[in-house]
């Protein structure tokens, strides 16, 4: 998979994710080997010397179609309003694969929706069993939290005794969401708030703690509507719940929306002409009266390089005064 | 950090001293909880039982305030026995023979009766340390929050280039910075003593190339620190204060000092994006813009320089903090100019911070983050320092002692409170509490061990006082042994539990750090809930 991967040839792949174990449990990624038997899992087939291996033959391809045909003889097809719909890797490679329907018509396992902890919702009827939830958070976060329940066509992924997830060692991270295929995880705040492809995507530094985490923004219509990873930074893709579920706070009533004075003790909303005006007329006085050493000025561990830069040229050049410090030590 | 976060992949052996990593940097924690899982081994040193406990070969559960007896007593073992790296000391370091003398009086023995380990286990732990072939020593604000915060460094410091931890991938020192932008901030100069880069700012000649650069005359004199304005507000000395992004209210220790320092001042402006706490306490707030909202770069804990790119357009006449301060550079007569935006500004560094010297955003833009130091356009970044020797020419072993806390308990407190963070709040939770997380922790629930509970009458979910020379908060209370009897476990995270209104403003003499990690406080019961006959029930929940 990886040779493939580094030589520009696509396999397609459900259950593969380069940070996991390799588990070869969807076998989308089968190819056919020259001189084997059977067709390999690329995924979980060292690359030898002189191996002749064909990614597309007729044999391959059938083979796919199969599996797709019974992944879908078993999956909520309801794909007009799934939030997923455009951004499915079954979708994807049912398309690919010209895989339009199943023969095989059978039992459909119908699981109620779980949406019991505050984040994101559990649609088990979409779920494809790939495992890479279960593998995720067993060897990145360590919380195991999923696992296989039951047996065959009753396998069901979930978290021990079915609990729901405030139950369990869950620390929320989302990372499960992000690396789901399919829409059996998905983020509440996502929920009919837009198609996959009328979301931009914007790639930036979480704002929590110094680990200083690359994600992605969802943005829809000028609002953050969720996170989803990406693996340019050292992070490699992994979160952790602030940085995955901590931004609703961008869109908080609680924000300022203006400068405010204090007049009489209460805040009196003015103009920024107006509230600049009067910080440095105050200022100026200040400084004429009392000189540099009767300012201090607290930059901000919170913005950015650009901003703490200027901070403290302004503290040390026209406040005149070394007294600039943050929260370096808090 | 010296190296970049994903070598703790590939050390050998981490030592965890001071840093609750899986709640405070979780995507850090994850690195350590794989390293484990890949065979490497794990010592960690904390009182509380962190979740790294269940990943760790050795736990070494010193009390509160004695690091420097623990850190020494492991380079004790390590010289005795014969362990450190000789060719890299002779080659490297200066100091050492004074170093050796200090470390010859840490005995496992003294140790033990210092920090409360037993001296077996400072032994085995100092054999696993000393005889890897690549070790790393993580570390945060249990290192650096105490009065001996400096001389804890140096101890660790001591032990890295002791074994020639330090220029090699996969070793190092690795303090764990807790803001996004802690060590930015600092990178860029807004530090009392510093211009950017870490020009000192008594040295004549950074001076004047500074006078230069920004055309204006340079006060000579090095500025105050956080505490120290406070300290200088109530007397009086400080006349005006400009605060922009942070909320030292419930952040700063001694909290109703901080509020009385702030009172006391002629004129505060409070910038920030929230009427937090301290911004209630200005005469003028001027609104801020998000992260989300603005361009512009941090730089994270392992030196890495990355973009921040705005998604959205502010809906309101929030104004991102580079403009305001621009803005009133300019109404107070400079002529400050800055059309391109925080790329033209991030221009104006790279040319005065040499750390800095190759970084614009164009080369983010197009080659992702950048490890400082980055001197020139062609180079291509730093994942590890001290490769080819130290800064200062020599590593140099700062021999330190053990000195307990500025507050010990005594009868009248009997109990040592200890602060931090957790999991699912951020800081004074200005942010992480206006989110959904707050469904998962919406207040505070101090910890406390089993035994203390007995004797103070308290049960799980009881709402208590907590109150220290300072001050006096309630909070509910969690009853488990993940804190050591005698110590109590809070974080800082609620307004409606000020924590920091109990800390002590007692400083390390260099560094001026407060002391947030040690301070003595009684409890006692307010409320019992859940009622008496239910209660049993919840004994012990929390315990493992």
């Amino acid at each position: 998979m990886k040779a493939a991967e580094e030589n520009g040839i696509d396999i397609p792949t459900l259950c593969y994710d380069e940070r996991l174990t390799v588990t070869g449990a969807c076998r989308m990624c089968v190819v056919e080997v020259k001189g084997a038997r059977k067709l390999m899992a690329a995924c979980a087939t060292p690359v030898s010397d002189g191996m002749e291996v064909l990614t597309e033959s007729d044999r391959v391809v059938e083979a796919r179609r199969e599996i797709l045909r019974l992944l879908i003889a078993n999956h909520d097809l309801r794909c007009l309003t799934c939030e997923r719909n455009g951004d499915c890797r079954l979708q994807d490679y049912c398309y690919r694969y010209k895989v339009e329907d199943t023969p095989y018509k059978g039992a459909v396992i119908e699981y109620p929706v779980d949406t019991d902890n505050p984040f994101f919702i559990r649609d088990y009827s979409k779920c494809i069993r790939c495992g890479k939830c279960v593998t995720l958070c067993a060897e990145i976060n360590g919380a195991h939290v999923y696992d296989f329940m039951h047996r065959g066509f009753d396998t069901k992924v979930t978290s021990a005794y079915d609990d729901t997830l405030q139950e369990t060692t869950c620390t929320f991270c989302g990372m499960c969401i992000n690396v789901c295929p399919v829409a059996a995880l998905v983020e509440k705040s996502t929920l009919w708030e837009g198609r996959p492809w009328e979301v931009k995507k914007v790639t930036t530094t979480c704002p929590y703690c110094g680990v200083g985490c690359q994600l992605k923004l969802k943005v829809k219509d000028n609002r953050i509507i969720g996170v989803t990873a990406d693996r340019s930074g050292s992070n490699l893709g992994d979160l952790c719940g602030k940085g995955q579920f901590g931004w609703a706070y961008v869109h908080s009533p609680d924000r300022l929306t203006g400068p405010l004075i204090k007049r009489n003790s209460a805040f009196v909303k003015v103009s920024w002409e107006e509230a600049l005006n009067y910080v440095a007329a105050r200022f100026t006085d200040i400084l004429n009266r009392r000189g540099g050493q009767a300012f201090a000025g607290l930059s901000s561990a919170k913005a950015t390089n650009e901003e703490n830069y200027l901070f403290q040229k302004f503290m040390r050049t026209v406040l005149q005064t070394n007294n600039v410090d943050h929260c370096a030590r808090l | 950090m010296t190296n970049s976060i994903n070598e703790i992949l590939e050390t050998d052996v981490i030592l965890v001293i001071g840093s609750n990593t899986t709640e405070a940097h979780p995507v850090t924690g994850y690195r350590i909880k794989q390293a484990v899982r890949n065979g490497k081994q794990l010592i960690v040193a904390d009182p509380r039982r962190i979740e790294l406990v269940k990943y760790a070969d050795i736990w070494l559960r010193h009390r509160p305030g004695t690091d420097i007896a623990l850190l020494n007593g492991l380079a004790h073992v390590i010289l005795r026995d014969d362990l450190w790296d000789k060719e890299f000391v002779a080659e490297r370091c200066e100091g050492f023979e004074e170093f050796e003398k200090t470390a010859a009086k840490y005995t496992p023995e003294r140790v033990a009766e210092i920090t409360g380990v037993d001296a077996e286990l400072i032994e085995q732990a100092a054999h696993l340390y000393g005889e890897a072939e690549k070790a790393t020593i993580i570390y945060a604000m249990g290192i650096t929050q105490h009065t001996s915060g400096t001389h804890n460094v140096m101890a660790v410091a001591n032990l890295a280039i002791l074994t020639g931890n330090v220029g090699r991938r996969g070793t190092g020192v690795a303090p764990l910075r807790g803001q996004n932008n802690v060590q930015g901030a600092c990178d860029m100069g807004c530090l009392p003593n510093y211009y950017p880069s870490y020009q000192p700012v008594e040295d004549p000649a950074a001076r004047s190339k500074f006078e230069r650069f920004w055309q204006v005359k340079l006060p000579e004199k090095p500025g105050l620190t956080v505490t120290e304005m406070t300290d200088a507000a109530r007397r009086g000395k400080l006349k005006c204060m400009y605060i922009m992004g942070e909320n030292p209210v419930l952040s700063d220790p001694d909290g109703n000092h901080v509020v009385e320092a702030l009172q006391n001042l002629e004129f505060l402006v409070v910038q920030d994006i929230f009427l937090t706490e301290t911004a209630q306490l200005a005469e003028v707030v001027l609104p801020a813009v998000t992260f989300a909202e603005k361009d512009g770069t941090f730089t994270n804990t392992e030196r890495r320089i990355q973009m921040v790119r705005k998604a959205i357009d502010t809906e309101s006449k929030a104004k991102p903090d580079w403009q305001i301060i621009t803005e009133l550079a300019q109404k107070m007569g400079h002529p400050w100019q800055y059309p391109g935006g925080p790329a033209q500004i991030m221009g104006e560094i790279a040319q005065c911070a040499p750390l800095y010297g190759g970084i614009s955003h164009q080369r983010l833009e197009q080659e992702g983050g950048l490890h400082w130091p980055c001197p020139t356009p062609s180079h291509p970044g730093t994942l590890y320092l001290h490769a080819d020797g130290f800064a200062r020419g020599k590593g140099r072993f700062h021999s330190v002692e053990y000195l307990p806390p500025a507050e010990e308990p005594d009868e009248e407190y009997p109990l040592i409170l200890t602060t931090g963070r957790t999991l699912y709040q951020f800081h004074t939770g200005t942010m992480s509490r206006r989110s959904r997380l707050e469904e998962l922790r919406s207040e505070e629930l101090a910890m406390i061990h089993p035994k203390d509970a007995e004797i103070y009458g308290i049960r799980d979910k009881d709402t208590i006082s907590v109150e220290s020379r300072r001050g006096k908060v309630t909070t509910k209370v969690q009853v488990t042994d993940q804190v050591p009897p005698g110590i109590v476990f809070m974080t800082f995270h609620f307004k409606e539990t000020p924590t920091n209104v109990l800390t002590i403003a007692s400083t390390d003499p260099v560094c001026r750090i407060p002391e947030l990690k040690v301070c003595a406080v009684r409890v006692e019961k307010i409320i019992s809930n859940p009622p008496v006959d239910e209660r049993d029930n919840y004994v012990g929940v929390y315990k493992q």
